[in-house]
């Protein structure tokens, strides 16, 4: 199951992209959080990472 | 916007704004893309900026950013011992980054760079092995733009650099995850940083005060990315709950962010494409700054590009001038740092009160620009279960 965004948490900070192995988050107009639910293989590296626990697993 | 350039840049961060004026001073047609609306905003960022720096760059400070003079740190060690260093001339200051990114991107501007807002890189123009151009999402439309040089200066996303095939991911063990409040606080010592360390307050990292004035400052965390279940900003609350006088702080403003701090990549360039930045992990890894780094490395793309461009050779082996360049300047010295950061993140909070006994404020701020080493590792040698530790940074 791809990862959900909690969008009352996120900052848009864009760090999870850069974390994303597959290449699964894109950062819209650097404000919106997109999960790419085709590339996303629930590793979980971008709730890992996220400073603020807005990426939750589904 | 026309349909093409010679050099196309992705992103409006330092590194992006430097390499765009850098490159339309040497005559070049140039565009300067950015997706958010407002360049600058919100930061992502502490704010610390040297005066060492901004000579090297040749950047001449402005008031409008040049907001607090900083002349030291404390340091906190875990048990609260403070190691503090106060020079005899101011050594940075804490800037406003919203300015001095805009600043930069206005330069460019000036230089004869066109600059675009709101204007998302979506994809590469890929042909015969050679980044040839890009896909740009503006204002609901999709266009196509051609350049003979691609500077992937996206920041720490760092998707363009992987679209062509330079693994610019990064990864969990060498990537901290930042949080910071702006906040509105009575400050003992406005024009000194300070930084706590300890294992149960910010596990391989450390929380920061950077003073913007005598009652306003970034009080921020990182911590590694992989580290624990709990999230950097917890870990900021909790440390703000027990710390007065900044848990009566007012926040105007909440920042997160992510900080690469392992080695740089191992390739800065390709066919057609340079990375520079926080893309590239040109970050000091024991600070996390990356204003200077991206700076550096987006005027020396800027030469490279120019030259190249002059040449009519776009290809990696040309552009490698840049790679090489940039390693004989910063490379090295940022990989010692990096190897730094591998052994201090294997201390244990008794380790760290140890080094706060036997080492002065100097000392720590060298070790932070990649300097006296020698020393630390023959500290670290005098405990045996640190040996290892030292060997790494020999
Ligand atoms: C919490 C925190 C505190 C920090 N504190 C300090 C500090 O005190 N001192 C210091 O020197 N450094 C600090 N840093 C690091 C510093 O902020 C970065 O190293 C620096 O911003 C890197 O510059 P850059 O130009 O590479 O990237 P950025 O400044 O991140 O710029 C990249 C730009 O590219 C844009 N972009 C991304 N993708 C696209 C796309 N597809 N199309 C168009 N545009 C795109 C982004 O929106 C962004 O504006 C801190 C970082 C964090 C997170
Ligand atoms: S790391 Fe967290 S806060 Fe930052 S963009 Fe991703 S989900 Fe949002
Ligand atoms: S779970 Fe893994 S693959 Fe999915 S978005 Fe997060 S980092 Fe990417």
């Amino acid at each position: 199951m791809p990862r959900k965004v909690d969008y009352d948490l996120c900052m848009s900070c864009g760090g999870c992209v850069g974390v994303c192995p597959f290449l699964a988050l894109t950062l819209e107009h650097g404000i919106k959080l997109i999960v790419d639910e085709e590339r996303c293989t629930d590793c979980g590296s971008c709730t890992s990472f996220c400073p603020v626990g807005a990426i939750k697993e589904a | 916007m026309k349909d093409a350039y010679d050099v196309v840049v992705v992103g409006a961060g330092p590194g992006g704004s430097n390499t765009a004026r850098v490159a339309a001073e040497h005559g070049l047609e140039v565009l300067l893309l950015e997706k958010r609306p407002e360049i600058g905003a919100p930061k992502r960022c502490g704010e610390g900026f040297s005066v060492n720096g901004a000579k090297t760059l040749g950047i001449k400070p402005d008031p409008r950013w040049t907001i607090n003079e900083i002349w030291g740190a404390n340091i906190v060690a875990p048990n609260g011992k403070r190691v503090s260093v106060r020079y005899e001339k101011q050594v940075g200051w804490v800037i406003e980054r919203k300015m001095f990114d805009k600043l930069l991107a206005i330069e460019a501007a000036r230089a004869g760079a066109e600059v675009l807002a709101k204007s998302e890189v979506v994809g590469l123009v890929m042909q015969d092995g050679f980044v040839r151009g890009v896909e740009v999402e503006r204002h609901g439309e999709r266009l196509t733009v051609e350049a003979k040089i691609v500077v992937a200066a996206d920041g720490v996303e760092s998707k363009v650099a992987r679209w062509a095939g330079i693994d610019s991911t990064q990864r969990l063990v060498d990537i901290d995850s930042a949080y910071q409040y702006e906040m509105v606080v009575d400050l003992e010592e406005p024009d000194m940083l300070d930084l706590y360390f300890g294992n149960d307050i910010a596990p391989r990292g450390y929380v920061w005060v950077f003073p913007k004035g005598k009652d306003v400052a970034n009080v921020g965390i990182g911590i590694g990315g992989n580290v624990s279940t709990k999230t950097a900003k917890q870990y900021l609350d909790e440390w703000i709950a027990k710390h007065e006088p900044f848990n009566e702080g007012r926040i105007i403003e909440v920042n997160a962010g992510g900080v690469p701090v392992g080695a740089p990549l191992e390739k800065l360039v390709a066919n057609g494409l340079m990375v520079v930045g926080d893309a590239a992990h040109q970050v000091n890894a024991i600070h996390g700054g990356g204003v200077f780094e991206a700076s550096f490395a987006g005027q020396l793309a800027g030469r490279v590009a120019a030259e190249a461009i002059e040449r009519g050779d776009v290809s990696e082996a040309m552009l490698m001038k840049y790679d090489r360049e940039w390693r004989a300047a910063r490379g090295e010295i940022l990989h010692r740092i990096y190897k730094l950061r591998r052994a201090i993140e294997q201390l244990s909070d008794q380790d760290l009160n140890y080094l706060a006994e036997q080492l002065t404020g100097e000392d720590v701020v060298a070790f932070a620009n990649g300097e006296r080493l020698g020393k630390l590792a023959k500290i670290l040698m005098k405990r045996p279960h640190l040996i290892k530790a030292a060997k790494e940074l020999m």
